[in-house]
């Protein structure tokens, strides 16, 4: 599997390459639209076709897996240390924290945070650039996105506290903090990597879905998120198959993380 | 001689139509209401046109008026009084008799102050009552407080109610009575036994059973069941499935030519805007305004985005409707030199591909749209890419339906606005609140004390001026100026008409679509299904 | 004892609803475009009519007062009436729920058991390319809307629902996988291999009540993740349930129907995380 881990960083490196010379390689900028050839299919001139609005797809793929692999890993990272942090605290300290930091994760889970984004849409400056606006969104999504996790991590949390390891750290004089930190959180790690892995492509379609609102990427700037959108058109998919190569970069992707992220069962 | 009876027999078939079957068809949504009073959403006004029975038609096809249920009427006293001869013999689905008391009992309802009711609003030209006069149970007069132009037409959108039948407003005077309704699911419609219409040799109609209308807002699913032979008509078609359906099968769909519906755009001119007073300043010129729309390209927009199926805007009237439409005025023409050559006159100056005012500021604004309508994201998009020609920046912001009301009539917060108008009536007067300076829904500037400039005056004026005549040609004649003022001075950038696009299966007949609505369905009561169509619904 | 524990519990699972649905009220209430209305924008409507519109969000202004009267009506089984759909919210829930309890229930069943069967036979036989596979498979199903998955179903005239499980099987496999993973590599489970315990025997007395605790809260989890997933592929495909009835509401700043539906799914998830809990304090009493 040494193998496997080594071309997941090559095609990984690839594609963070890809995306960040994208003003090299692109043959077109993102936003140009040739109103002559609108739901082009793939050519030598356009490698994956055009979109509705004449747009080169491939140029606009690069330049939105850059908005992409940047910002939906950096949401999923701060979700996934939120609910370390909270879940943890949960699950170790029992009793009473865990109580009420159990009712605040069911609260979480309960509400209508769509209108958070509303709210924080609508305080933004009228001529917030695209780029801007997306990162408050992503960090949105980071900030209100603990909670499943954070349930998670707390039952983990808890399996721990009254495991062996634990027994013998206490013993040892191990307390607080260090003890969360060297013997609880590196015996989280399964839990806590399947849930980073598992948020990426969560962000990135949360990201889609708000779109349909009003609440994306705003145009021209492209994103993994509103070029999935397009495929809320079955049809007009079957017809015109490129509009898969953002979906089929994005498992690419997300798979490759999974084979990064470190896995006893295959370092041993 | 079997040949001679043959032909004869497909003859009659075909003249006289095939009886029964049952017409599907979509609703795009749950209808708000049942009340026919209280109609605002295109579900609603679907069961009501179907159901309800109304004095006076507009004929889809010629919009001329036609007897409906009343068999004649006169206009007096300058537009305030209209007298109606009603339709004798006629009843209402469930037996009771239709009578001069309904209309009354209609027209009072209707006009209630406290009901809010948009069709009685229209009605409401001024505060006071309405006063109605039984002097026959077949003759009634109905006198309002003011002229109210146009006073014939909008009884179009007023179904008679009963004023003594048990089943209240479920009682209509339409061909079809609702007989079901599963909400979220479907409504089901059947023959009214008691409609007044009858085919040449006396039969009742309408020749269908039924019409079942399915809840369905996803245009992708209810395509593939048209195709799929489970409907028989999509009323609007999006213009990207009518180009693929084309393709498949072209004798399916039917583009009727221009719509009342078009796309347009304005600027934010209210000085309580909170906005820099440059912006304020760029938005208050003319020039400013007609070059923005000088540096839009709407052949392309119509091209692109409507498959062309859709034609450069002239103004707030669409060239559908044709008595109103001034044929003399032209799409402001696409030319990003003529652009440069207005913005110059106002100290505009483009340099290094960026446009900046007499202050320096670069020429950089946002259009507010509503999320979720691919088309109008795109037309922004396309904006986008033209403005870039003349060096002006513009950020497009999507919001959700309610935040949008929320920026353009409460808190202003926002700089230009892309929406699009529909056009529930033919009759300018219905845009009253719109042209005139003190109403609410004048978009770039609402609810003026006074109008904020000698043009807003002069439109003020020739819209008071039109609604107080109840002669056509001096009402064209004053309406005509109006789009001239509004082509001259641009306060809504038009930018393209829509067609009244369709698709109708050949199992249904006798359909003929037109340009307003219900495009397909405005003469339920004649529309025959085929006899396999026929024996498929088990007939 | 128990009776104080259970009030103590009972008292915590009302004031958190309660809670839930006083902050989704004030969400609703502080978002933008709340006393807005569509009807605004038609030109037919004269400025009394506008004012009459503004003056109906007159009881909802204040959020505080509104969820008092709004628990009062509750109280008597009055749930309000729906400003979008002019219903009684009560009658709206009831004909809705059975749709949204069908697809999620379904779903997640189908999810469960699919995850739990690519996890398994990736932990015992151990090998790479069949864990590639599925970890290829899920990351696919993973990064596709769950709506256009529903679509794609709906044309392909399979079931709508199995699209939640498609959803939730990746995660399940993935979770499974990795606890199940480290349960076989903990000393006691060693320990019980070098003494010869059959490979069922240590599986099953050993290896699953290790993991068990995070897996049964994932499957408490899954429920909040179901019923998210049900409201794009209702809206999506047309389907009369509950996620249909929250999206229009939202739109529509229905607050009536909004904050019913919070308190329901605060309940809800309340609930099920319970029964979680439950559950894990029956599989390893010295963690509860």
């Amino acid at each position: 599997m040494k193998r496997a881990h080594n071309i997941a960083v090559a095609v990984l490196v690839l594609i963070f390459a890809a995306s960040l010379f994208a003003g090299l390689i692109a043959p077109a900028p993102y936003a140009s639209q040739f109103r002559d050839f609108v739901s082009a299919s793939a050519s030598h001139r356009f490698w994956l076709g055009t979109d509705d609005l004449g747009r080169d797809r491939w140029s606009r793929l690069l330049y939105g897996t850059r908005i992409s692999l940047l910002l939906a890993p950096a949401a999923a990272l701060l979700s996934t240390l939120l609910a370390v942090l909270i879940g943890g605290i949960a699950g170790y300290a029992g009793g009473w924290w865990d109580r009420v930091i159990a009712r605040v994760i069911d609260l979480f889970l309960s509400l209508p945070w769509l209108f958070l984004f509303l709210i924080v849409r609508a305080l933004l400056p009228l001529n917030t650039s695209p780029l801007t606006s997306v990162i408050v969104t992503f960090t949105v999504m980071g900030l209100v996105g603990w909670a499943p996790a954070a349930r998670i991590i707390r039952a983990g949390a808890q399996s721990l506290r009254h495991s062996d390891l634990v027994l013998h750290a206490r013993a040892c004089g191990c307390r607080g903090l260090r003890l969360v930190l060297v013997h609880i959180a590196p015996n989280l790690r399964p839990v806590i990597f399947a849930q980073f892995w598992i948020a990426i492509p969560t962000f990135i379609l949360g990201e889609a879905s708000l779109g349909l609102i009003g609440l994306g990427v705003a145009e021209p700037l492209p994103s993994w998120g509103n070029l999935l959108r397009e495929l809320a058109n079955p049809q007009a998919v079957a017809g015109n198959p490129w509009v898969l190569a953002p979906l089929a970069v994005l498992v690419i992707v997300v798979s490759c993380f999974q084979l990064l992220l470190p896995n006893k069962e295959f370092s041993s | 001689m079997k040949g001679v009876l043959l032909i004869i027999a497909i003859t009659a078939t075909s003249l006289f139509g095939q009886w029964g079957g049952e017409l599907r068809f979509c609703l795009r949504s749950d209808p708000k209401t049942f009340n026919p009073l209280l109609v605002e959403d295109e579900a609603s006004e679907t069961v009501r046109y179907l159901t309800g029975g109304v004095l006076i038609r507009v004929n889809r096809l010629t919009q001329e008026l036609e007897p409906e249920l009343a068999t004649s009427w006169k206009i007096s006293r300058q537009g305030r009084a209209i007298a109606f001869q009603l339709r004798r013999g006629v009843a209402f689905s469930d037996g009771t008799p239709f009578t001069a008391d309904d209309v009354a009992y209609t027209v009072r309802a209707l006009m209630d102050p406290a009901l809010h009711s948009p069709t009685g609003d229209s009605l409401r030209s001024a505060p006071g009552n309405v006063e109605t006069t039984v002097q026959a149970p077949d003759r009634i007069t109905i006198v309002f407080p003011a002229p109210v132009a146009g006073l014939d037409r909008l009884f179009d959108q007023v179904a008679i109610l009963s004023s003594r039948s048990p089943k209240k407003e479920a009682a209509v005077l339409g061909p079809f009575v609702l007989a079901r309704y599963t909400p979220g699911t479907e409504l089901v419609l059947e023959r009214n036994s008691h409609y007044w219409k009858t085919e040449a040799n006396g039969r009742r109609l309408p020749y269908l059973d039924a019409i079942h209308l399915d809840i369905q807002q996803n245009r992708d699913i209810e395509l593939a069941r048209f195709t799929r032979g489970e409907l028989q008509l999509i009323n609007t078609i999006d213009p990207e499935m009518f180009s693929r359906l084309s393709k498949q099968e072209p004798a399916l769909v039917h583009d009727a030519g221009p719509s009342l519906e078009s796309e347009m755009m304005w600027f934010n001119q209210n000085p309580a805007a909170p906005l820099p007073d440059y912006e304020k300043a760029w938005f208050r010129s003319k020039n400013f305004r007609r070059a923005i729309s000088a540096a839009i390209n709407r052949t392309d927009i119509c091209r692109v985005v409507y498959y062309g199926h859709a034609q450069p805007a002239v103004g707030p009237i669409s060239p559908a409707n044709r008595f109103w439409f001034d044929a003399a005025l032209k799409p402001h023409a696409f030319s990003p030199k003529d652009a440069l050559a207005r913005l110059q006159q106002d100290g505009f100056r483009f340099e290094n591909s960026v446009l900046r005012d007499r202050e320096g500021h670069a020429v950089e604004f946002s259009l507010v749209t509503n999320s979720g309508n691919k088309s109008r994201e795109h037309i922004a998009a396309m904006m986008q890419q033209d403005l870039v020609a003349i060096g002006v920046k513009l950020n497009i912001v999507t919001l959700d339906f309610r935040s949008l009301i929320e920026r353009i009539s409460q808190s202003f917060q926002y700089e230009a606005c892309l929406l699009g108008l529909t056009n529930y009536d033919l009759d300018p007067s219905s845009q009253m609140n719109v042209w005139l300076s003190s109403a609410s829904n004048h978009q770039w500037y609402p609810n003026q004390k006074t109008p904020a400039t000698p043009w807003e005056a002069e439109i003020d004026r020739l819209m008071q001026a039109q609604a107080a005549t109840v002669i056509p040609a001096k009402r064209k004649a004053y309406f005509d100026k109006v789009q001239e003022i509004v082509s001259d001075e641009a306060p809504f950038l038009y930018l393209v008409t829509k067609n009244s696009l369709s698709a109708v299966s050949p199992k249904l007949r006798n359909v003929q679509p037109a340009m307003i609505r219900p495009q397909t369905y405005w003469n339920a009561e004649n529309l025959t299904l085929a006899p396999a169509q026929l024996a498929r619904n088990g007939q | 004892m128990w009776i104080r524990r259970i009030a103590r519990h009972g008292a915590a699972f009302l004031l958190t609803t309660l809670i839930a649905g006083l902050l989704g009220a004030t969400l609703v209430r502080f978002g933008p475009g709340f006393e807005t209305d569509e009807q605004q924008l038609d030109p037919r409507l004269n400025v009394q009519s506008i004012q009459a519109l503004h003056a109906s969000h007159a009881p909802e202004r204040n959020v505080l007062a509104f969820y008092i009267q709004y628990l009062r009506n509750v109280a008597t089984g009055d749930l309000g009436v729906s400003r979008s759909l002019a219903r009684p919210v009560a009658s709206l829930l009831s004909e809705r729920a059975g749709v949204t309890l069908q697809l999620i229930g379904a779903g997640i069943a189908a999810g469960w058991i699919l995850g739990l069967a690519l996890a398994l036979p990736a932990v015992w036989f151990r090998a790479p390319l069949y864990d590639l596979a599925c970890t290829a498979l899920g990351g696919a199903f993973l990064c596709v809307p769950t709506a256009v998955l529903g679509l794609l179903l709906f044309f392909a005239n399979g079931p709508v629902r199995f699209a939640i499980a498609l959803l939730i099987f990746p995660k399940v496999f993935r979770h499974a996988r990795n606890l199940l993973t480290d349960a076989y590599n903990q000393p006691h489970v060693l320990a019980a291999r070098a003494r010869g315990l059959s490979a069922a025997r240590i599986f099953l007395r050993h290896v699953t009540p290790w993991a068990a605790p995070q897996l049964l809260a994932l499957a408490g989890v899954s429920f909040g993740i179901a019923f998210g997933a049900a409201i794009p592929i209702e809206v999506l495909c047309d389907l009369p349930g509950l996620g249909q009835l929250a999206w229009k509401a939202a739109l529509a700043r229905d607050l009536p129907v909004l904050v019913s539906l919070t308190i329901i799914i605060a309940a809800f998830t309340q609930l099920t995380n319970a029964a979680s809990d439950l559950a894990i304090a029956a599989c390893a009493p010295e963690r509860a």
